[in-house]
């Protein structure tokens, strides 16, 4: 059976977007329940203090106020779950001590947001502050301790020969690496680099709702979570209650980038306050406020080296780093760098050694941001690359291409025993190359050179690991065990023809806006047929999917939605049962397209979905012994990650009197296979580049040496704006995956791994006649004008 | 205090505390959720309305501020179920992904175009500096201004610029 091609691959407006262009789309902090409570939070100033005392009596005496509680109400709760439980875990509240800035103290609940908020300031603590630790080599050193009963503030060291022991023999590639810094030809290059923190700033604020029904036994819990199944979980876990007796919805979400996939204290205090009032309670942080109650990414520093011949082949390539984990491990947080471990090496078919220290300190907890370790490990080997080419006089591009895994040698196994299952890295290069002219930029460049201008071309490729499986990953940490959702990163769909030849769609994803229910619809209408306009997608509520976990890691196509692929497919095989008996036919000679299905040859004579539902529905109509109904749900479990690639490339203009960057003009060559819609595909990578231009050029989470934060709202925090950036020129090559049924990868994060480098690559690449090596993120004018400035001397 | 307030056409009269926040009249008095909240800085701009014709972050003004005043709002956009041209080219040039940002942005561009409807790119860029989106990249919100641009001109708009075709290069 095949169907006709049809909107799959296509352009298609959202399904989307009618509701949310009209301001009707319906957002945590939109949904009211009635006689819900508002909450407020008690936090702490200090980054470490011991806590003497907290003394609630005076907002306790405010009208309004419910109740406040603190870690000695919840404190039979346990911590914060997390799925790689090595760290000192988040206590729901603090508990004696406080480890960070802004650490919830204790919880306010009244009746309005207002008489909340007026309630902190009545709360009395009396904190005893305590040495903090906020620089990333004091914490590793030891020399003071962040939690005493902690035996050290280095969590775990990842180390790429080593990650999972006993179940990769892998090579160590530290003793060839130092044989090839010691042979004569050898060139060896070697930068400490940052890859600063930052806050992912989801433009909604995260909010959650949540109502305990005492008659039933139920939680109705509502929360801007791009993982609301296994936040169901995780709430019943906690509170004795079976996960089916949780109902979450995560309505519109209004961005994630990682930021909403880990169940927060919040989360689980509501329920708790939910249950001991007796009505809803609802938590909305406010834009500072997040900076403290929601986590943050990156926060690196490292130095690269490469060893290599003068004439572009590198020996050898070692990272040594230092990861900033903050005060309390959560969900995926020690995790987060082994992401990148498994992409150290890039595109690149070379002797790697990695060592990345995981260090705890006082300041907020980081945890996945767009990219989660990938970006950082594109950073430093790119950066390292471009360094060497430049060192050895070599075009950066041709660099690459001498180190690359050729096109034939796929399926490759990369250095940590992983297997990359296709890729085609030189010709996606060359194709970048071409569109932006690569040459006559290079002429460009030297000509601006004789002005007294300094254009700048920054190159990078990228390999991305995403849509995680093998289900064994799920014994590392990739899965849910913690939550109390024994699952692996599986995905679920189910389709169900509906008596009127309508479809419903039920997905497992959590999606924040990047069109699930359109792209879904797509490959349902593709497979059989039915009209675009009646499949009704739906997804992020527990008590409609079957199964499900969320949206993180690039997996929503690759996993959910082949997934939904394998169910429609069981359904089209029971519907051509089906139409082969109305119509007389074998069941092999069934084809389905344009509303219905017919005999191969005769779609002229067609049987409407209506019809064949209602077949469905009576079976007395239809071939002997058919079951009652049309609809199928299949979970699936991929054999391997998807490995999606790209090369970006950047031209900047940069005034060496202000230190000013320019970002003319941003090209990118993305191949993330079998595009479902390239519309989307295209907004993903807009989004995603910007949030790389964004670390490059702008954002930084500053802390001070006593563990203060001092970018906490948007004023010193700069996202980029309309003005900071270019259109985005993007191009795209197509290697398939047979990992998955569609042959696609994934592009949800590539744009973010592919671009900060690309950036500083080619600010460096402008300054590099004045003697500028290296400059280290966001690189803001004062920044790149001191390093102009100390480049001369 | 007592205000009176015009709002998408509709005169509403409320009782509201003198420290309560347009946007938070509008979201909680009205039920009109359409305007978010984002920041308490003024900075990403979901908030933006109209207030007597004039663009405005509605966390940046009190209710009481705006009695007498005309308000209109993402949901007074569209008429007789008519999308505007800005709403029209959000959706036709992919110009949202959560569409958290999106009221705001819709109404900064409709703020823009109704002063100059031939904006040049760079014109657009400048007048939505005031607009945060953490989604797009801010690409194809310019394209679909420039679509709503030409629409209330009553030309033919650009062609879409994204990357078609599902063959690709391999």
């Amino acid at each position: 059976m095949t169907t006709t091609t049809s909107v799959m691959g296509g352009i298609v407006r959202r399904k989307e977007d009618p509701a949310l262009i009209q301001g009707h789309g319906r957002f945590v902090d939109d949904i009211k329940r009635a006689g819900e409570a508002a909450t407020a939070f008690v936090r702490s100033p200090f980054a470490h203090a011991r806590i003497n005392s907290i003394d609630a009596s005076g907002a306790l005496a405010m009208p309004g106020v419910l109740a406040v509680y603190t870690i000695d109400d919840v404190r039979h709760l346990g911590p914060l779950l997390a799925q790689v439980p090595v760290g000192k875990l988040r206590p729901l509240l603090a508990d004696g001590v406080v480890k960070h800035a802004g650490e919830a103290v204790a919880m306010i609940v009244a009746e309005t947001p207002t008489i909340a908020a007026d309630a902190v300031e009545a709360v009395d603590v009396d904190y005893e502050p305590l040495q903090a630790v906020v620089d990333l080599k004091q914490a590793a050193s030891d020399e003071v301790k962040v939690h005493d009963d902690l035996d050290s503030n280095v969590l775990v060291t990842w180390v790429a020969h080593d990650w999972w022991p006993g179940v990769f023999e892998l090579t160590d590639h530290r003793p060839a690496i130092e044989e090839a810094k010691k042979r004569y030809d050898s060139v060896i290059v070697s930068i400490e680099m940052t890859n600063q923190r930052l806050i992912p700033v989801a433009i909604e604020p995260r909010s959650v709702v949540a109502d305990w029904n005492r008659g039933y036994g139920r939680f109705d819990v509502w929360s801007s979570s791009q993982i609301p199944h296994a936040l169901g979980a995780a709430i019943g876990k906690t509170f004795g209650v079976a996960g089916n007796d949780v109902h979450v919805i995560a309505p519109e979400v209004g961005g994630g980038f990682g930021c909403k996939l880990n169940v927060y204290p919040d989360e689980i205090l509501v329920c708790f306050a939910s249950q001991r009032l007796g009505r809803p309670v609802r938590f909305t942080e406010t834009r500072r406020e997040a900076a403290y109650s929601t986590i943050q990414g990156r926060g690196w520093i490292g130095t690269a080296t490469i060893v290599g011949t003068k004439d572009g082949e590198i020996l050898g390539y070692e990272l040594d780093a230092i990861a900033d984990m903050g005060a309390y491990s959560q969900n995926f947080t020690v995790a987060i760098p082994v992401l990148g471990l498994f992409v150290a090496s890039g595109q690149y078919d070379i002797p790697t050694a990695w060592q990345v220290r995981c260090v705890t300190t006082n300041t907020q907890t980081t945890d996945a941001y767009r990219g989660a370790g990938r970006p950082e490990a594109a950073y430093y080997l790119e950066r390292i690359i471009d360094a060497y080419a430049r060192e050895i006089g070599m075009d950066p591009g041709d660099v690459r291409k001498k180190n690359y895994w050729g096109a034939d040698q796929f399926p490759a196994t990369t250095n940590v025993g992983l297997a990359i299952d296709s890729g085609n890295y030189e010709v996606n290069l060359d194709t970048l190359l071409a569109h932006a002219d690569y040459e006559g930029l290079r002429k460009k460049q030297a000509q601006a050179l004789q002005e007294g201008r300094y254009l700048g071309i920054g190159l990078a490729t990228y390999v991305e690991v995403c849509g995680f499986g093998p289900s064994v990953l799920s014994e590392f940490g990739f899965g849910w065990d913690a939550y109390g959702m024994p699952s692996a990163f599986s995905g679920s769909g189910l389709v169900r023809v509906n008596p009127d030849g309508s479809a419903t769609v039920i997905i497992g994803t959590g999606p924040s806006g990047q069109g699930h229910e359109t792209t879904w619809a797509q490959v349902v209408h593709d497979r059989l047929g039915i009209d675009y306009d009646t499949i009704r997608v739906t997804h992020g509520d527990t008590a409609e999917s079957p199964a499900g976990i969320g949206t993180f890691g690039s997996r929503s196509a690759a996993v959910d939605g082949a997934a939904t692929w394998q169910a429609a497919e069981k359904v089209r095989a029971k519907a051509a049962d089906i139409v082969a008996h109305m119509l007389e036919a074998s069941t092999e000679d069934i084809r389905f397209g344009d509303g219905g299905g017919y005999v191969a040859g005769a779609p002229g004579n067609k049987v409407s979905w209506a019809q064949i539902a209602e077949v469905a529905y009576k079976p007395h109509k239809g071939p002997d012994g058919l079951e009652a109904g049309l609809e199928a749900h299949a979970v699936f479990s991929p054999g391997n990650a998807t490995w999606p690639f790209g090369s970006h490339l950047a031209v900047v203009e940069v005034d060496p009197e202000t230190g000013d960057v320019d970002l003319m003009q941003y090209i990118a060559v993305d191949d993330c296979g079998n595009r479902i819609n390239p519309m989307i595909v295209d907004g993903q990578l807009h989004g995603g580049i910007a949030q790389g231009v964004g670390q490059a050029m702008f954002e930084e989470a500053i802390y001070d040496g006593d563990g203060n934060l001092l970018t906490g709202s948007l004023v010193d925090y700069p996202l980029p704006t309309a003005s900071d950036l270019p259109a985005f020129d993007l191009g795209w090559t197509n290697t398939p995956t047979d990992v998955n049924p569609m042959g696609v990868k994934g592009i949800g994060e590539a744009g973010t791994i592919g671009s900060a480098q690309t950036i500083v690559n080619a600010v460096v690449d402008a300054l590099a006649p004045l003697g500028v090596r290296h400059i280290d993120m966001p690189l803001r004018p004062r920044k790149v004008w001191q390093a102009i400035q100390d480049a001369r001397g | 205090m007592e205000i009176t307030v015009t709002v998408n056409g509709t005169d509403v009269t409320a009782d509201v505390e003198p420290r309560t926040l347009l946007v938070h009249f509008l979201r909680e008095n009205l039920r009109l959720t359409g305007t978010h909240v984002g920041c308490e800085t003024g900075y990403c701009g979901a908030c933006t309305v109209q207030v007597g014709g004039v663009t405005t972050k509605s966390c940046t003004m009190l209710a009481v501020q705006a009695d007498g005043a005309e308000v209109r709002t993402i949901e007074g956009l569209a008429s007789n179920g008519d999308l505007h041209p800005v709403q029209e080219g959000f959706w036709e040039r992919h110009g949202l992904q959560c569409g958290y940002c999106t009221p705001g942005m819709i109404m900064s561009a409709v703020g823009l175009l109704e002063q100059n409807d031939d904006p040049s790119e760079d014109e657009i860029r400048h007048a939505l500096e005031g607009n945060l989106c953490r989604c797009t990249g801010y690409h194809n919100i310019v394209r679909a201004v420039e679509y709503a641009g030409a629409k209330m001109r009553g030309v033919e708009p650009p062609p879409p610029d994204w990357t078609t075709d599902f063959e690709g290069v391999s």
